[in-house]
């Protein structure tokens, strides 16, 4: 578990206080995929630094387990951080070494000199990150996936309990970024690995998070499961990263359904509720008539879930969302 | 060798030159040596106590630059005579290479330690803050990433002042310290013997070429990005 109490930051430069993250509350708990996502300057690199304290707290506590991490003198600090993992944006191997060295960097780090452990261990996250060919390679030889591979092995090595991802995909192609996150996915659900993870791109929250946080200019705006957020933002900023996930659903939200006849209605469903024929049978059964006017079909994880606007007329359109919401889709009502 | 008595009529003795070449060597090789074994840890010292730095010692890094920048803001000739007292107390000599040595490492030192922190503000600071994510002391910072990532940048740097330390030995020879400089100087300026000035020149510019090609092998080998 991590657990932010009350916890704020400010930088001083030239002699003013600016403030970087305003008080907040925050817990992570273990085993998760928790996501921080927000805009470049909403405080995010500064948020994810406080909790291996690369960045010192002005104000509050920081638990990392039973630990108060604010309060360790240096080598216990040094002690924590080799149980916390990390991998960068822009990787930062060691360009001297090679991949079997970056790799085994923080056991030697940490007082580890047999090599034939070394040796066993790097072959063990090598072969796990699918990088055993590349071993005696330079990092400048890797292409930018290869190399976030080579960082999240060593991020790895010390058997770390939580996994910190600063941005880890944002300097990656698409398909590169898929993979990685594939790979993070993986990480977490066979190591049992809490993972917190920065980023600007809500489609990664979607695809690997558990919860999500919402960072506004050092401000926490919204926080909770990723669907619910994801489904029904509240804040402004939270519906800004939702639309650039769903492109068509930005582009109805705005279209003049002024020329529609009937009530326009959004309906979401999720999990189970996404794969029966709920909609069918509720129209035929209350007779009422709709026209879909758009609509996505997609995963939250591993968590499937729809969402339709649609715009419905007839008779039995109150009891038509009545069963509707007896059958688990919820159902906001869009005003014109 | 008739040859070469016609074209050097003034040199008689060229187990001299062979002599003042091993001469250069010697106090190139012992200074240097010392120059390294002094200037590297001020130079880390400088680096890590700058603004922004690991450990930023604003006051400590103050005094450190300024001592630096007066060693090497005077003239190497007029350094040696400054500092021929504290030349006869660390080697009981102001002559010879022995009394050499010392005026070469002090004038050479502060300019490597200059040359150290500037390949090691090369580091990329994302290597320096992973490290410190991965619980590594600053000690073991600078041991395994600083001195590792920076090596290409050090080793340029080791090929200069090894460069301006020949330089200084040349010149080191208007005071009795003995190599090629001080041949050049006696025969070749005092005397108007200007076949040795010829010759040692010569010698002086085939050693700072090997140098410098030597330093550039080294340099690319371990500059891997």
């Amino acid at each position: 578990m991590i657990r932010f109490v009350d916890v704020h930051k400010s930088y001083r430069v030239d002699g003013r206080d600016i403030p970087a993250l305003q008080p907040f509350s925050l817990d992570i708990a273990d085993g998760e995929v928790f996501g921080i996502i927000g805009l470049s300057g909403a405080g995010k690199s500064t948020l994810i630094r406080l909790i291996n304290l690369l960045e010192r707290p002005s104000g509050g506590v920081i638990f990392v387990g039973d630990t108060e991490m604010t309060t360790l003198a240096e080598p216990a600090l040094r002690a924590q951080r080799r149980r916390i993992g990390m991998i960068f944006q822009h990787f930062n191997l060691l360009a001297s070494q090679t991949v079997a060295d970056n790799v085994a960097f923080p056991m030697r780090l940490a007082g580890e000199r047999n090599a034939a452990v070394l040796r066993t261990r790097v072959n063990e996250l090598l072969a796990r990150v699918g990088l055993t060919v590349h071993a005696d390679k330079y990092p400048s030889q890797l292409s930018g996936g290869q190399k976030q591979r080579v960082g999240i092995a060593r991020a790895l090595a010390n058997r770390p309990s939580i996994l910190l991802c600063d941005e880890a995909t944002s300097a990656l192609d698409p398909q590169t970024t898929a993979s990685v996150l594939e790979l993070l996915a993986e990480i977490n659900r066979e190591l049992k690995l809490t993972i917190v993870l920065i980023t600007h791109e809500m489609d990664v929250v979607r695809r690997v998070c558990d919860r999500v946080a919402v960072l506004d200019a050092g401000m926490i705006v919204e926080h909770g499961a990723v669907a619910d957020v994801f489904l029904h933002p509240q804040h402004a900023t939270t519906r800004r990263f939702v639309n650039e996930a769903l492109p068509e659903e930005a582009a109805s939200e705005l279209a003049p359904f002024a020329q529609v006849p009937g009530r326009i209605l959004r309906l979401s469903f999720r999990g189970d509720t996404t794969l029966t024929p709920a909609l069918g049978r509720v129209a035929r059964e209350t007779g009422i008539d709709f026209n879909i006017l758009a609509g996505r079909i997609d995963r939250i994880k591993d968590l499937p879930y729809g969402q339709l606007t649609l715009a419905m007329q007839g008779a039995g359109v109150d009891a038509a969302l009545a069963a509707l919401r007896e059958a688990g889709i919820e159902i906001e009502e869009l005003s014109r | 060798m008739n040859m070469l008595q016609t074209l050097f009529p003034n040199i008689d003795d060229w187990g001299e030159i062979g002599r003042a070449c091993i001469d250069t060597l010697l106090m190139l090789g012992g200074s240097l040596a010392l120059t390294i074994l002094i200037g590297l840890p001020l130079g880390v010292l400088l680096y890590l106590t700058g603004k922004g730095q690991l450990r930023p010692m604003p006051k400590l890094y103050a005094i450190t630059s300024l001592l630096v920048n007066i060693l090497r803001s005077v003239p190497f000739i007029i350094l040696m005579i400054v500092l021929m007292p504290v030349t006869y107390f660390l080697v009981g000599t102001k002559l010879g290479i022995r009394g050499a040595i010392p005026p070469l490492v002090i004038g050479a030192a502060p300019f490597f330690a200059r040359l150290v922190e500037t390949a090691l503000r090369e580091v990329q600071q994302g290597v320096i803050e992973a490290s410190q994510a991965m619980g590594a002391s600053l000690w073991q910072i600078v041991r395994h990433v600083l001195l590792p990532e920076a090596r290409g940048g050090l080793f340029a740097g080791v090929t200069v002042t090894a460069i301006a330390l020949v330089g200084y030995t040349a010149m080191g020879g208007a005071i009795g310290s003995g190599g090629l400089g001080d041949l050049a100087y006696r025969y070749g300026y005092l005397s108007y013997k200007s076949d040795y000035m010829l010759v040692t020149v010569a010698l002086l510019v085939v050693l700072v070429q090997l140098l410098q090609m030597l330093g550039d092998r080294i340099v690319t080998r371990y500059k891997r990005r």
